[in-house]
């Protein structure tokens, strides 16, 4: 194995959390995956445009990643990203509002859901072009560095960027300036329909990072509190101008690649096997055994959030649309 | 009072972007061999040694990259101005311009600019093949979100490229490598030149000719033969074809009455269509004749001097179109 590369091992005797941030991974945790359910009632009811891409089994690596990242730090993500705009601090409301494309929403309906964005929060977009938000998000980082803004800036995209060129582009010149950029490739096993395995030769993407010579660790991506461990450091390591890091988050997308996918490229016995180690239903285990939260603390705040979500959702489906001149608007 | 010079194409650029560098911190260059090389076509020469690595930045030969990073560096606070050697290399990072660049203000519903220009230089005329010799300028010009600048002087050039840098919106300035050596006069004092404003080289009350970048030299050659038989061409040098001056045409057509339209890219579906139509939209019983049109041939460009002459558009052929235009 490269001296670039390592396998993140949580060392269960000692790994601690206090009770705030055992229930800040709790909270978020449930509220992308509320969030995620809530949108597949929104698009079967026909409120939204286009194709919806559910995020639902991958919430670990957006939570755990939102834990420590700061609020001045940049993000880039993908079409699949309002998990992560929330693990970010977005406004339900505001995001329901944009997939519905309301004039509430973050980009007043203009976007959608694949090109949400929030400049006050640091999101500099969901990318639509697989692999696209890569380069934009090592420029952030070039402005940090240059500016001595301490902004780290991460990156979110799914193994199937890694075989695009922006994807290798982004990773070197971040390499090669030694610019702060976190880069997650969230390995859920698909490139749309197309298995990872056949579309590449590596047996970890991590190595595509390690290649470039940036530090690439490869981490249980259900497991919000490895993801969490690996952030940190990678975060840190950005901050005191130690560079980029690489982390490769395996995980698993329990739905398909968009609402409506036959999935005739997995066997439903393989996704039954990942539900069993779903990031909800594993932290919320170990908070039992571990007796970190009793269980009428996690389901009041799931119950909470789940209300929370269905307000928000409710309200957005009240808000107006944008004025049609708005066409016209923002072009240049 | 002007202090007038005679400086290059090449030199007045540089001189853009040394003013803008020095007036403004957060302008950054990013490009191939720009840095201590002073870039391939020496426009860059100089800026390291005075602004340093970090604002003038060598980058990997990465366009997707290194566009895109200035696509990020844009979004957050800097204002980079990249090089790309050859107008053919953009092509690699059409997503970066055209799906990024071009529409992250308007998807974020405007909460973000892109402030950057894209410093690149095409056309043909020196045996440079097929993938080095082409005029691309349409492409972005068919693209809501970019503005496209081609200028033909050095006066022009540095008075629009200055212009670029402040716009606050992705700009494709489009230089031409036949025009770096070409001299002109540029006063000392500083001064800007907006976009969207034609600038007329020649005036002329019998045919408006309509041009850019190159080919507004070879039109005023054109003009100054048929001059001499007692035709008199108005010379239009459209210098951005975003934002585009079409009333300036269209006055100058009121007078003449006839127009030819002559660029350097290929023919079909050229920029010379648009504006073709244009006119007719806006001035159709103002026409005494059809509309003519001077462009390369729609084949790549040919290696071999005498077919790349052939195929790109000469004096002799703008001299042809005016002359059917008046018949």
């Amino acid at each position: 194995m490269s001296k670039y590369m390592n396998k993140h091992l949580l060392d269960e005797a000692s790994w601690k959390w206090d009770e705030k941030l055992v229930l800040q991974a709790w909270r978020l945790l449930n509220l992308i995956r509320e969030f995620e359910e809530k949108s597949i009632e929104m698009y079967k009811a026909g409120l939204m445009g286009g194709s919806l891409h559910s995020y639902i089994g991958q919430e670990a690596v957006a939570a755990g990643m939102g834990m420590v990242m700061e609020p001045q730090d940049y993000m880039t993500m993908t079409y699949r990203g309002r998990g992560q705009a929330l693990a970010k601090g977005a406004d339900p409301y505001r995001l329901f509002a944009e997939m519905m494309g309301r004039a509430d929403g973050y980009c007043q309906g203009k976007g959608g859901p694949m090109h949400i964005a929030s400049s006050e929060l640091g999101i500099l977009g969901a990318n639509g072009i697989v692999g696209a938000g890569i380069p934009i998000a090592v420029g952030a980082a070039f402005t940090s560095k240059l500016k001595k803004q301490q902004r780290v800036s991460v990156t979110f995209f799914g193994d199937g960027a890694t075989n695009q060129g922006a994807f290798h582009e982004g990773l070197n010149l971040a390499a090669v300036f030694k610019l702060p950029v976190v880069f997650v490739c969230e390995n859920n096993l698909y490139s749309e329909m197309t298995p990872i395995k056949d579309s590449l030769l590596n047996e970890h993407i991590a190595e595509r990072g390690a290649a470039y010579r940036i530090p690439s660790v490869i981490v249980d991506g259900n497991d919000i509190r490895a993801v969490h461990e690996v952030g940190q450091e990678a975060m840190a390591r950005a901050r005191a101008g130690g560079g980029p890091t690489f982390i490769e988050a395996k995980t698993y997308r329990l739905v398909g690649h968009m609402f409506g996918d036959s999935e005739s490229y997995r066997e439903r016995a393989e996704v039954e096997r990942w539900r069993q180690k779903e990031p909800l239903i594993q932290f919320k285990e170990l908070c039992l055994n571990l007796n970190l939260l009793p269980e009428e603390t996690l389901s009041a705040v799931t119950e909470e959030i789940r209300n929370q979500i269905g307000d928000a959702y409710e309200l957005a489906r009240k808000a107006s649309e944008p004025e049609l001149e708005e066409i016209f608007t923002h072009v240049y | 009072m002007s202090t007038d010079r005679l400086i290059s194409y090449s030199e007045a650029i540089n001189e853009a972007l040394q003013e803008e560098m020095r007036r403004d911190a957060d302008i950054v260059l990013m490009g191939e061999d720009i840095g201590s090389y002073g870039g391939v076509f020496k426009v860059t020469k100089g800026l390291y040694s005075e602004f340093g690595a970090e604002r003038v930045i060598d980058t990997p030969i990465s366009e997707t990259g290194f566009i895109g990073a200035g696509v990020g560096a844009a979004m957050t606070g800097l204002i980079p101005i990249i090089e790309i050697m050859w107008i053919d290399f953009t092509l690699v990072a059409l997503d970066q311009i055209v799906n990024q660049a071009a529409k992250l203000k308007y998807m974020s519903g405007g909460q973000t600019s892109i402030p950057l220009v894209i410093r690149t230089q095409g056309g043909g005329g020196r045996g440079n093949g097929a993938q080095h010799s082409q005029s691309l300028e349409t492409i972005f010009a068919h693209i809501p979100g970019l503005k496209v600048v081609a200028p033909s002087t050095p006066y022009d050039a540095k008075g629009l490229l200055k212009t670029a840098v402040r716009e606050g919106s992705p700009v494709i300035f489009i230089e031409h490598k036949m025009l770096y050596n070409q001299k002109g006069h540029v006063p000392l004092e500083s001064y800007t030149i907006p976009l969207g404003q034609s600038d007329v080289k020649r005036r002329g009350k019998d045919v408006t000719l309509v041009s850019l970048s190159r080919m507004v030299l070879f039109s005023l050659e054109a003009a100054e033969l048929l001059s001499q038989e007692g035709i008199e061409v108005e010379v239009i040098d459209l210098r951005t074809l975003v934002p585009l001056d079409l009333a300036a045409v269209i006055q100058s057509v009121k007078q003449t009455h006839r127009v030819v339209i002559v660029h350097e890219a290929t023919g079909a579906y050229g920029w010379g269509a648009e504006i073709s139509a244009r006119i007719q939209e806006e001035a159709f019983d103002e026409l005494d004749a059809p509309i003519v049109r001077v462009t390369a041939e729609d084949t790549p460009v040919p290696y071999n001097l005498n077919l790349e002459k052939e195929m790109l558009p000469q004096v002799k052929d703008i001299v042809n179109a005016i002359r059917k235009s008046i018949q």
